[in-house]
């Protein structure tokens, strides 16, 4: 698949959500460990060889699952293949669970979910709709049928 | 750069709902021709296709830092997806109606995960405004001053600015005590019945930390920002629907 590469690589030098080094292994059977500078910029997980400027790799985090693991670790897996698990390892309790949290609200789906309960509860209060004076409330993206269930 | 592009596929072809959809014509290159694919809008992914009934997209543009701008084009209905930086990829699209290029602009320019992000932390603050006030009227938005005179066209006019606005750093709450199972796009509250957060709202979006100002209208509140965009593109429709008229 044809993807804009620069355009991607421009956004993992974009100020990020969450940064740490952290260990990281590959899906693929026989992965080692390895050292990895992970970003979160957006919905989109950056991993960096600690000493190098451009990314090695990068995760889109829609779809995917969080997963605590042993020993202060975390996994991502992707729903239609939750066999293959990318592996990360903390350094204590408290930096795994910042890292799941803000994985688990890093995806534009999530996001949207927010926008619609926050329009609903908004709507709850004050029998208005918030997003009517910004002229998006016809938005196709902000509607609740747009929702999966 | 390695990408999960087998998820990515997965993402485009799922059952749920898309942003936006239809064929439009894409430039192959500078001097390329137009090919007719199949596009898909989901977040802020643009996907094409050969075709409707392709299974796997042929490319994705990844809509972040983009600005999306009327052209002046041998096709009729064009518009451009810009990045910003040096030899940055521009990519010329051509729409098959009136209608649907303007629908396409108004999706493409609305698409980035940062509008959404400042969509929701806006409202985010209002239903702590109005929850505090014991349902109190919504904070209206400020009149603003006018944006500065446009260029004529063809020149383009960016209708999204490429960089977020500065926030200050909030500590996050604490999580409601019933905790969702920790999944990706299948989250809680789905429909209002089965929601059951407790009397808190749900964690606010994460926030950035503070990044160097890169333009004047950053500082604004968002209200400011859409109202300064929203007279920005009313006059630009105007010129173009009027330069459009057979004299």
């Amino acid at each position: 698949m044809r993807y804009n590469e620069k355009e991607l690589q421009a956004l993992s030098r974009q100020p990020a959500e969450m940064a740490a080094e952290l260990g990281m292994r590959g899906p693929k059977k026989g992965s080692v460990l390895k050292r990895r500078l992970v970003k979160l910029v957006v919905n989109f997980l950056f991993y960096f060889r600690t000493d190098e400027a451009e990314p090695v790799g990068a995760l889109l985090l829609e779809r995917c699952r969080v997963i605590r693991e042993e020993l202060s670790a975390f996994s991502i897996s992707f729903i239609e293949d939750p066999e293959r698990k990318y592996h990360f390892e903390c350094s204590s309790e408290e930096q795994c669970q910042e890292w799941m949290e803000a994985l688990r609200r890093a995806s534009y789906e999530f996001m949207r979910r927010s926008l619609v309960f926050y329009r609903n509860e908004i709507r709850k209060v004050t029998g208005k709709d918030p997003l009517e004076q910004f002229g998006i409330s016809e938005e196709a993206r902000f509607q609740l049928s747009g929702l999966q269930a | 750069m390695k990408l999960n592009e087998r998820s990515l596929a997965f993402y485009a072809t799922c059952d749920a709902p898309v942003d936006n959809a239809g064929f439009l014509y894409k430039k192959g290159g500078r001097h390329a021709a137009y090919h007719r694919r199949w596009f898909v809008l989901r977040g802020n992914m643009l996907f094409y296709f050969e075709d409707a009934a392709s299974r796997e997209p042929v490319g994705v543009i990844i809509l972040e830092g983009c600005t999306v701008e009327l052209v002046e084009a041998a096709e009729e209905f064009a518009f451009a997806v810009r990045f910003a930086g040096t030899r940055a990829r521009t990519y010329v699209l051509a729409a098959e109606s009136q209608a649907a290029m303007e629908g396409w602009v108004k999706a493409l320019s609305r698409a980035s995960f940062d509008y959404l992000r400042l969509v929701v932390r806006e409202l985010e603050q209002q239903l702590a405004a109005v929850r505090g006030g014991g349902g109190m009227a919504l904070p209206q938005p400020q009149s603003l001053p006018l944006p500065p005179s446009l260029p004529s066209a063809p020149a383009p006019v960016p209708f999204l600015p490429s960089a977020p606005a500065p926030v200050p750093a909030l500590p996050l709450p604490r999580r409601p005590s019933a905790l969702p199972p920790k999944e990706n796009g299948c989250a809680v509250w789905s429909t209002e019945a089965t929601f059951r957060p407790g009397p808190e709202p749900p964690p606010p979006p994460p926030r950035r930390r503070a990044s160097a100002p890169h333009g004047p209208l950053d500082v604004a509140p968002f209200a400011r920002l859409h109202e300064c965009y929203g007279q920005e593109i009313r006059a630009l429709r105007g010129q173009w629907l009027s330069s459009r008229v057979q004299p």
